[in-house]
């Protein structure tokens, strides 16, 4: 059958990605300037110490070993060891991905529940005055400063009226975080109905949220409204008008599903910008993401932590979009029945 | 329901009257429609129908020829209310069964959408949601336009599907429009637009890019359910040999105005206006010899028309500015046989120095 068909394509392009995916970051962190013996081994090393250091990293070998030893770690899960937390880079990023994770899907959801919706009630007015603020709207949330619009969020919201809790991690310092289930914090509080964690990390995600969520509303905002306008000026609504069916059944039935689907890509391409942690607003918040992270190791000349964290983004990325198309052959008959 | 006799807006000068068709008040009556559409400055609208008028009887299948752009489409679409903003009415009136749509609201609209008149469109597989089954959208007319619950409905949508000669109805009523081959889906179209039970069909080239046998039976179809169903259709093409064999009349548009009505043997026998004219002389003739292809002379441009001992000429419309002509009228010049043209004040002079 030809859905199966592209599912199986599908998952041997998805592989193949992969593959290039880790030859890519093998070959990034080979070409790119600095070396990592000499950070490790710091200024005064001696030569001796410095072969030494070499050759526990295996950078004495030839590169297709050293390609070979990586490509197997990878496989294994053993994606070094940072220097400067001493653990595993595996470690290190698997226990702050959940609050990437929490931050990127609150923040999607706030851009797409907001963003959408005003697309289209632009598009259901276009050319109306409600259009032209809405459109106003978008390229004021693209075009501010995430930076800047995080550090306006803390100043009136914390600083000025305190409101919001003081912005630096998760929760607040005398809550302990809820028993670990998913690792997002919110979800976990909920689950166990541990309500005074719920409320101190609801409180610690409104604002980075909201930074986060303003500026991708922007993207939902601009393509709800182009496809719904395009699905608008389609022949079928058209059509569906000389049926004399109302308005509200052409938006319902016809227009709004078919504008969604499009959407479906945006959602997609948000959450991959958004899991590749935001690295400004996880440090304005000090969020222990893995954003967060990949600041402090660029910063450290943290080699292994840097690799693994692009490898991890990559590999997430990689599996987003397998799910997007995988959601098409579903909600899409045109691509479920070929 | 026929509502009391209309208001004689604009009645047409020299307009003559036939006795037949005045007794029975015609389904759709169009007078005077101007179309506009805004220019590049968005100030001035630039009328894309202008003063356009027939009538549609009831029961018969009225063709509307002519070139593209001469207004053909926006004329039908203007039946429904459905002239695509920024373009708009400017005036005139299209009274469909007693009520006219130009300014009627939206909720008004949606009593003449489908149940007076329904429309079905050049590419029909674009013309069906994607996302909807065949079935489930030949069903929502039913409970939309018939008040049917949706068990109902999907047994009548079945009922239809194979109505139109669609073979394997309930395989096709479960598939996606993407599925269908393209005189399927006009099918498909045909049968939901039937299903609204509306008085008039509109058929704006429901042929185009379909093959010709494909074609011969989508035309053979509409004339079908036309009979069945005792409706009137209004048939846009720029095919006259399909007006020759569906249509009962013709109505030929040239430049945003009807120049020509005439049933369809008076108008094949004998055309009056000179758009009239060259349209049948560029029709393919498989009667006439292929060597035959060269043309006597170049064709006129006016013609001259005698009724009741007066004397008009008519204009081809793209000549109309050049010949520097005075306000048009419709001229009735054999029975139910009208064309537009222009009274020749001063006899034979005037014609004489603009040639």
């Amino acid at each position: 059958m030809t859905l199966r068909r592209y599912v199986l394509r599908r998952l041997a392009l998805t592989a193949v990605t992969l593959v290039g995916v880790i030859l890519a970051v093998f070959a990034m962190t080979r070409i790119l300037p600095g070396d990592p013996v000499a950070v490790k081994a710091g200024t005064y090393a001696t030569d001796e110490v410095r072969a030494s250091i070499r050759k526990e990293l295996g950078l004495d070998k030839p590169v297709p070993v050293q390609l070979a030893t990586y490509v197997g770690n990878v496989l294994k899960g053993d994606f070094g060891r940072s220097t400067r937390s001493g653990h595993p880079v595996r470690d290190d990023l698997f226990n702050r991905l959940p609050a990437t994770v929490e931050l990127a899907l609150a923040a999607l959801l706030v851009g797409a529940l907001v963003g959408g919706p005003l697309g289209i009630w632009a598009a259901l007015r276009r050319g109306g005055r409600l259009d032209a603020a809405v459109q106003q709207v978008a390229i004021l949330s693209a075009a501010m400063p995430l930076f800047w619009f995080g550090l306006v969020l803390i100043f009136f919201f914390y600083h000025l009226w305190g409101i919001a809790p003081p912005p630096v991690g998760r929760l607040a310092t005398n809550i302990a975080p809820p028993t670990h289930l998913t690792g997002l914090y919110t979800v976990d509080a909920l689950l166990t109905a541990n309500w005074s964690a719920l409320r101190s990390a609801l409180g610690h995600l409104a604002l980075p949220t909201l930074a986060l969520g303003v500026a991708v509303m922007a993207s939902f905002i601009k393509m709800a409204r182009s496809a719904m306008i395009g699905v608008l000026d389609s022949d079928y609504i058209l059509a569906a008008k000389s049926l004399g069916l109302s308005d509200r059944e052409i938006v319902w039935q016809d227009a709004l599903k078919n504008a969604l689907v499009s959407l479906l890509t945006v959602v997609g391409i948000v959450l991959g910008y958004l899991l590749a942690g935001n690295v400004l607003i996880e440090t304005i918040f000090a969020w222990p993401g893995i954003g967060y992270y990949a600041w402090n190791a660029l910063t450290g000349s943290d080699y292994d932590a840097i690799q693994g964290f692009v490898l991890l983004v990559a590999i997430v990325y990689v599996f987003l979009n397998l799910a997007i198309d995988l959601a098409y052959t579903v909600i899409d008959p045109r691509i479920r029945l070929g | 329901m026929m509502q009391e006799t209309l208001p004689q807006l604009n009645p047409t000068p020299g307009a003559g009257h036939s006795d037949a068709n005045a007794a029975a008040e015609p389904l759709v009556r169009i007078e005077g429609l101007t179309i506009g559409f805004p220019d590049e400055t968005g100030e001035r609208f630039v009328p894309v129908v202008e003063d356009a008028g027939f009538v549609v009887h009831r029961n018969e299948i009225l063709g509307l020829v002519g070139e593209s752009g001469s207004g053909k489409t926006q004329t039908s679409m203007a039946i429904l209310g459905l002239t695509r903003r920024p373009g708009k009415v400017m005036a005139g009136h299209v009274i469909v069964d007693g009520v006219d749509v130009v300014g009627l609201d939206e909720a008004g609209l949606r009593r003449v959408r489908g149940r007076k008149a329904a429309m079905i469109f050049q590419s029909p597989r674009t013309s069906l949601n994607p996302l909807m089954t065949v079935g489930d959208q030949v069903a929502r007319v039913y409970v939309r336009q018939r008040g049917m619950n949706r068990r109902a409905a999907r047994a009548e949508a079945l009922a239809m599907l194979r109505r139109v000669g669609i073979a394997g109805a309930e395989r096709v009523a479960g598939s996606y429009p993407h599925q269908l081959s393209g005189g399927m889906a006009q099918r498909v179209m045909i049968g939901m637009m039937v299903a609204c039970g509306p008085d008039l069909l509109i058929a704006d080239e429901p042929t185009t890019g379909l093959d010709v046998t494909i074609q011969a039976q989508i035309f053979e179809l509409i004339q079908q359910v036309q009979a069945e169903a005792r409706m009137s259709v209004l048939l846009i093409t720029h095919d006259l040999g399909v007006v020759a064999e569906t249509c009962h009349r013709v109505a030929v548009m040239q430049g945003g105005r009807v120049v020509e009505i005439a049933p369809v043997e008076e108008l094949f026998a004998r055309p009056r206006h000179p758009y009239t004219v060259r349209l049948l002389g560029a029709m393919l003739r498989p009667d006439r010899p292929s060597g035959d292809t060269q043309e006597p002379d170049p064709l006129p441009e006016r013609l001259d028309i005698e009724v009741g001992g007066r004397r008009y000429e008519a204009v081809s419309v793209d000549a109309w500015a050049a010949a520097g002509v005075g306000l048009p009228m419709t001229i009735e010049v054999a029975p139910g046989h009208f064309v537009l043209c222009h009274e020749r004040e001063d006899g034979a002079d005037a014609a004489e120095t603009e040639r």
